[in-house]
């Protein structure tokens, strides 16, 4: 269609007259049909996931009663139950060692800082897997590890394969690697505050503890939280890995049934489901989190869009 | 040394950056009472002199002394002796401080930044702090505004936040840095209007403006410094008169600080710094 047709008059509107653009204006809008372009499409990935989808659930090997059987068992729940130990301590232990780590870089001496930047380019260079492994075999290095006091022939310790046992060297390999992170995550979250933040509240009469505790701590939590949500899933997913070191953990435990009754599959999609669950939980948890801490941002956002 | 509350004196105050001299020995003093505005070149150490009143920047050499009373250094037997965070703090706080990026705290609202020094620094009770606040907040023309954060409020609003949290203080002396540099011009007016009215009700000021109408109407006196060093000193009549150094002519001329004269120049063709708005 030409310009010079678009402007013609349109059949039943000869009465119109002058200005033809302002009567096409008049028209109504009629969308496109969407039948190609979204409907076509769903129909037929649709039936594609639906088809890949029964040929997993249906297949022998899942064995749906043995799930049901395992899914609640004391055994099962006791992996579930050290799992969120796991994931606990890991993220509580590595966000206080994280945020010592960065009071260690900020303090402006040269020599912490430089131990900082190694830690973190060491446990950060080196595979969690490989990390677990070592920890597992400290006892390789220091048969004996312990604390002796020559004064009064006294000594403290023992066999470094009692005294770490393979839920310690886990705890020890998961806390060391997430710190190394943990100190990015802050780092991030005090870069963000400018530093015209700090001299506002030192120009008030704070001290630079005060401004730190009251003016910049508060406003890097909020740009911290959304991370730190995500870490917390990211550890709970990556304490698996303790399995193979014998952790005692969910994954751990699957992996014992499976060795005793062949179940492979139907013990995975037991622990499958309840990381599901785990991860689905704390995704929920952190919404609520975000939102609590983050009410003042929200309040602002609806403030602006109501302008 | 005693003097009344409000006068500042700075002797051979010296700063570096990187090797570079960026203050090279300033002598100045201010009375209580008296107003005083820096102008100069971009560089030429007017934010870094007053960033280094109130210690926020330490000092390579020289002292500054607020009522007679040294800040980040004590004078010991024969020597200075850098001073505790907790004791400059406690100095500082007789110099409110405004700032070109207003630098309100994020995650306050209007009358919690005003309110959060009285209550954490000087220790009154929440409810008459906020209620001081909002008077505060009301005389700088926020009465409405006293809830919303500052995302919500515009550049002008902020800063008069800003001298409303100063002001709650009760400082002795106003440090202002450049404090309508980052407004938009239409929003320049009513924060002059603002500090007008601080000068006339007798505050002790040292402005760093570029509002050289400003400095010309409200000023008892004009410090033009350039290079790391006082050029020149004088109330306003002497240094946008025909009494200035050549230097302080040069700069004016380029900063169109003055249009009437300027019309004679080749330099006319400079930006001006809409120099009418403040008088108006």
């Amino acid at each position: 269609m030409t310009s010079t047709q678009l402007l013609t008059d349109p059949p039943g509107t000869a009465a119109g007259g002058g200005d033809p653009l302002a009567r096409l204006a008049a028209l109504p809008l009629r969308s496109r049909s969407r039948i190609l372009s979204r409907w076509v499409p769903a129909v037929v990935v649709g039936a594609l996931v639906a088809a890949i989808g029964w040929a997993f659930v249906s297949a022998p090997a899942m064995n749906w009663p043995v799930v049901a059987q395992y899914l609640f068992s004391p055994r099962i729940l006791a992996g579930v139950a050290t799992t969120l130990l796991f994931t606990v301590l890991t993220f509580a232990l590595g966000l206080l060692l994280g945020i010592v780590l960065e009071v260690m870089r900020q303090s402006g001496n040269p020599v912490l800082r430089v131990i900082v930047d190694g830690y973190i380019w060491l446990f950060r260079g080196t595979p969690l897997l490989v990390q677990l492994v070592f920890w597992f075999n400290l006892a390789l290095i220091f048969p004996v590890i312990g604390v002796r006091i020559p004064a009064l022939g006294l000594t403290i310790g023992g066999s470094t394969n009692e005294l770490v046992t393979p839920f310690l060297a886990a705890l020890i390999g998961l806390v060391l690697h997430t710190a190394a992170y943990m100190a990015e995550v802050v780092r991030g979250g005090f870069l963000a505050v400018p530093p015209g933040q700090t001299d506002a509240a030192k120009a008030i009469g704070m001290t630079s503890l005060e401004a730190q505790r009251l003016i910049v701590i508060p406003q890097a939590v909020r740009v911290i939280l959304p991370p730190l949500g995500n870490q917390f899933i990211d550890i709970l997913k990556a304490t698996a890995i303790v399995s193979v070191i014998g952790g005692g953990d969910l994954m751990t435990i699957a992996q014992q049934i499976y060795g005793q009754n062949y179940q492979v599959i139907a013990m995975l999609v037991v622990a499958s489901l309840w990381y599901l669950a785990l991860v689905t939980l704390a995704t929920i948890g952190q919404h609520f989190l975000e939102r609590g801490l983050d009410r003042s941002r929200r309040r602002v956002l609806k403030a602006e869009a109501a302008r | 040394m005693s003097a009344a509350r409000g006068s500042l004196a700075l002797r051979g105050v010296r700063k570096s950056y990187h090797g570079t001299e960026i203050l090279r020995g300033i002598d100045l003093d201010v009375a209580p009472g008296e107003v005083v505005c820096l102008i100069g070149p971009s560089g030429g150490g007017k934010s870094t002199l007053l960033r280094c009143i109130n210690q926020l920047e330490s000092l390579d050499g020289g002292v500054v002394a607020v009522d007679g009373e040294l800040i980040g250094y004590t004078a010991h037997g024969g020597h200075l002796t850098e001073a505790s965070d907790r004791e400059t703090s406690r100095v500082r706080r007789n110099l409110g401080m405004v700032f070109q990026q207003f630098n309100l705290f994020g995650h306050l609202t209007a009358v919690q930044n005003v309110a959060i020094g009285p209550v954490k620094v000087l220790g009154r009770r929440k409810a008459d702090a906020e209620r001081r606040a909002r008077e505060l907040l009301a005389s700088v023309g926020l009465a409405e505004h006293a809830g919303k954060y500052p995302s919500q409020l515009s550049g002008g609003q902020q800063q008069r936040v800003a001298i409303a949290r100063a002001l709650a203080m009760e400082p002795a002396i106003l440090l202002f840095d450049e404090p309508t540099s980052a407004l938009d011009p239409e929003l320049v007016g009513e924060v002059l209007t603002v500090m007008k009215a601080l000068a006339a009700g007798g505050t002790t000021m040292v402005v760093v403006t570029h509002e050289m109408g400003f400095a010309r109407e409200v000023a008892d006196t004009v410090v033009f410094m350039e290079g790391g060093v006082v050029v020149e000193q004088g109330p306003p009549a002497q240094l946008f008169g025909a009494l200035r150094s050549p230097r302080t002519a040069a700069f004016l001329r380029r900063s169109g600080g003055e249009a009437h004269e300027a019309e004679a120049d080749e330099a006319h063709g400079g930006e001006a710094r809409e120099p009418e708005a403040a008088a108006s």
